[in-house]
């Protein structure tokens, strides 16, 4: 599957390969800090997002080797969309989107800097398309250099 | 031509995954021949929007004290147990 949207909206200042990331909130913070960075959205994102992760949490279990996770919050936080992307190092624990109480092992994160628009769903669609393609995960994870995440991409 | 049915899609901002929850149900549905009309809300309103809603669909946890059925699930985003779902939501919905 070709993921143009993601393509299009993903950092390349924003994409952090084999992080050694301590918990959570150090991959959010990472992330959010590099979009504020380079000017996608306000100084207020990250701990927007860390809060919304604290009682509405995006963990996803994929069923597979790698679990994800999209931390994303309210739109008065972003300035344009964009995408950050971090692969892990070592699996930090996020709580689980439908059970909060459980923690999933997650080594692949997504950080969604959304505004409202209809163009938006394109792009949600195909992270839910990417989440549910094992081979584009697989690629991702085995990236070593910025260009390799693109490519697992196109 | 049946009334289309009503369903209610929620996630934690009403901007992210219940637009693609919303989205896979309705080209889903229309596939089983099943007219469905959603909307998209938080979490947090699904207790003042339920009524008049035949089915609710949701990502994160509601209160547990609905009167409309709720069904949980994030199929629509990991693709795991998404035909189940479907499933499930026909069946609420017949």
């Amino acid at each position: 599957m070709s993921s143009n949207k993601i393509i299009e909206l993903l950092l390349p200042s924003a994409v952090c390969i084999q992080l050694v990331a301590e918990d959570s909130k150090h991959v959010i913070e990472t992330l959010s800090g590099e979009l504020f960075k380079a000017g996608y959205v306000y100084e207020s994102f990250a701990h927007a997002a860390l809060e919304r992760e604290s009682h509405m949490p995006t963990g996803l279990p994929l069923g597979g080797k790698y679990n994800a996770a999209i931390p994303h919050t309210d739109i008065e936080h972003v300035i344009k969309p964009a995408l950050a992307l971090a692969t892990l190092r070592k699996p930090v624990n996020f709580q689980n989107m439908i059970e909060p109480e459980s923690s999933v092992p997650v080594q692949l994160v997504i950080v969604m800097a959304l505004e409202q628009a209809k163009t938006q769903v394109e792009m949600l669609q195909e992270i839910a398309g990417l989440l549910q393609d094992a081979a584009i995960i697989e690629k991702l994870m085995n990236a070593k250099e910025i260009p390799q995440v693109f490519e697992a991409f196109s | 031509m049946a009334q289309p049915k009503r369903i209610l899609v929620a996630c934690g901002t009403a901007i992210a995954t219940s637009t693609v929850v919303a989205k896979s149900i309705e080209e889903e549905m229309k596939k089983r021949g099943i007219p469905v009309v959603t909307r998209q809300c938080k979490a947090t309103e699904v207790k003042g929007l339920e009524h008049g809603y035949d089915l609710i669909v949701t990502t994160t946890p509601l209160p547990k004290d609905l009167e409309v059925p709720v069904i949980q699930t994030l199929a629509f985003l990991t693709g795991i147990g998404k035909e189940d779902v479907l499933n499930q939501i026909q069946k609420a919905l017949e």
